[in-house]
């Protein structure tokens, strides 16, 4: 008697493409705006990225429904450990409360691919890079989704830190600026457009440096 | 051909057994079949499951002086490599050195939670946990999660009130005391190295020496494994990194370019 096998699966993939770049001073986190299943677009507007704490932002592609807990539960945790100790989330210790709350779910997982990406304790940029079930790792640039594949290679020729596993240590974020920054964000998105039918329409970038948080928008091909 | 089947017959019974149970003893031997659709299919998956699919390279031993622990930096998923700076030493406390090789989730995941209860065992008991112990408290929880799909290959290195002490645990629940051992795809390249260059009595240079360059052949042969081969020494007073160095460059480090003779023998022709 074989096993019976279910009928239906509990995930599906929502697509897209996330980003986000480490700076001295800053950090740059962006996602495209496409939602899709299979071979259709659901919106053209769907937004990413989450704004976890202060210095400290989330962008996530794969199952967009598993993302909208993940983000509920972050987002309520963050909250009760503003009431017990009176302060914001510092963006390593979130790192560290996602990898365990992937983690937990082990099991029956939550299907999302993120970067998280904000400023650390010294006001130096830091991006932290998961696997769908809690392995992170703190780096200087990370691309996550369906486009990872075709930017992680370009991000790797233009961005390609020593690996902080080297002795002596070498510094691990990339001597650009914050424009030529968000100017390679836009050149890697409008590539993985061409040839990735799951990026698209909309890529939403949110910069976060010692001023606060800004946001802005770039039109991306829409076929 | 007709194969010669005499030797799979019972023989037979000189005295009548009543009793079944003398039968079944003197019975030839039996193997169970699966009774799946998929016969070819299911020993395919067996196959499978037995075959250790790690890929990566990490390798620790015991020396007169100490602990050696080494391991690269590559993460891959499939065809691609997703990390080429992953830490797979993982640094349990500031006495003992855990390896990754497996899942990567999975093996930060109860490393990290092993620190943990080394922690509480030192608060309650007003002493270190022995390598011994703490290896024990990780099998215990990995066997008891036996089954359902976890993948850890890790060594725990330390050095406690015995000495050195070196232990292999894996998500099968195995347990293992040793001197040497190498874990992932790239082990068999790194036992080659590791087995001809060893012996007990080598000093922290040659015994680091030695670790690097396992990793390295492992790396340069297993695609598997690359990335920063790291290498750590465990000590009476803890641990410490000693090394860390980019594969591709340990390649020239190691088979250094001399510029061709060729070049030179035309020059001395073209003056004559």
């Amino acid at each position: 008697m074989t096993k019976q096998q279910a009928n239906w699966s509990p995930y599906d993939n929502n697509g897209g493409s996330c980003v986000a770049i480490a700076g001295s001073d800053y950090c740059v986190i962006a996602a495209d705006t496409r939602m899709s299943t299979g071979y259709n677009i659901l919106t053209r507007d769907y937004s990413k990225i989450s704004h976890l704490a202060e210095k400290c932002v989330m962008a996530s592609s794969g199952f967009q429904a598993d993302v909208k807990a993940l983000q509920k539960v972050l987002s309520a945790r963050h909250l009760t450990y503003q009431h017990q100790h009176n302060k914001q989330m510092s963006c390593p210790a979130m790192a560290q409360l996602l990898s365990n709350t992937l983690y937990y779910k082990r099991f029956f997982p939550y299907y999302s691919f993120n970067v998280l990406g904000g400023l650390d304790s010294e006001g130096k940029g830091c991006v932290f890079t998961y696997d769908a079930v809690g392995s992170y790792e703190r780096v200087g640039y990370s691309s996550q989704g369906s486009g990872s594949t075709l930017i992680m290679p370009f991000l790797d020729n233009q961005l390609k830190s020593p690996s902080p596993l080297l002795l002596p240590a070498q510094d691990a974020v990339t001597p650009l600026s914050e424009t030529e920054a968000v100017d390679l964000v836009k050149t890697v998105f409008a590539s993985a457009t061409e040839r990735d039918i799951y990026t698209g329409d909309k890529v939403e970038i949110v910069i976060l440096n010692a001023s606060g948080i800004h946001r802005e928008f770039m039109d991306l091909r829409k076929d | 051909m007709k194969l010669d089947t005499s030797g799979l017959e019972s023989f037979p019974s000189l005295i009548s057994h009543g009793n079944d149970v003398a039968g079944e003893i003197s019975a030839p031997p039996s193997f169970e079949l699966p009774n799946s659709n998929n016969f070819d299919g299911f020993l395919k998956e067996a196959i499978q499951m037995v075959k250790p699919a790690k890929g990566t390279t990490t390798l620790a031993f015991i020396f007169k002086e100490g602990v050696m622990v080494a391991a690269d930096s590559r993460a891959s998923m499939g065809g691609y490599i997703s990390s080429q700076s992953v830490k797979k030493i993982i640094e349990i406390n500031p006495y003992m050195l855990g390896t990754m090789a497996g899942g990567a989730a999975d093996c930060q995941f109860w490393h990290r939670n092993l620190g943990i209860k080394c922690r509480l065992h030192e608060l309650a008991n007003k002493r270190r946990i022995s390598v011994t112990g703490a290896s024990k408290l990780l099998a215990n929880i990995l066997y008891s999660y036996r089954g359902m799909g976890l993948s850890v290959g890790t060594m725990i290195a330390g050095w406690d009130e015995t000495g050195p002490g070196l232990y292999y645990v894996d998500s099968e629940g195995g347990r293992l005391k040793g001197t040497r051992f190498s874990v992932g795809s790239g082990s068999p390249y790194a036992y080659g190295v590791l087995d001809s260059g060893y012996k007990y009595d080598m000093s922290i240079e040659e015994a680091s020496e030695l670790a690097r360059r396992a990793i390295y052949h492992a790396t340069f042969r297993d695609g598997a494994s690359g990335g920063v081969a790291s290498v750590y020494y465990v000590g009476p007073t803890g641990w410490k990194k000693l090394s860390g160095d980019d594969v591709g460059e340990l390649h020239y480090h190691y088979n250094p370019v001399t510029p061709s003779t060729i070049e030179q023998e035309m020059v001395e022709a073209a003056a004559t």
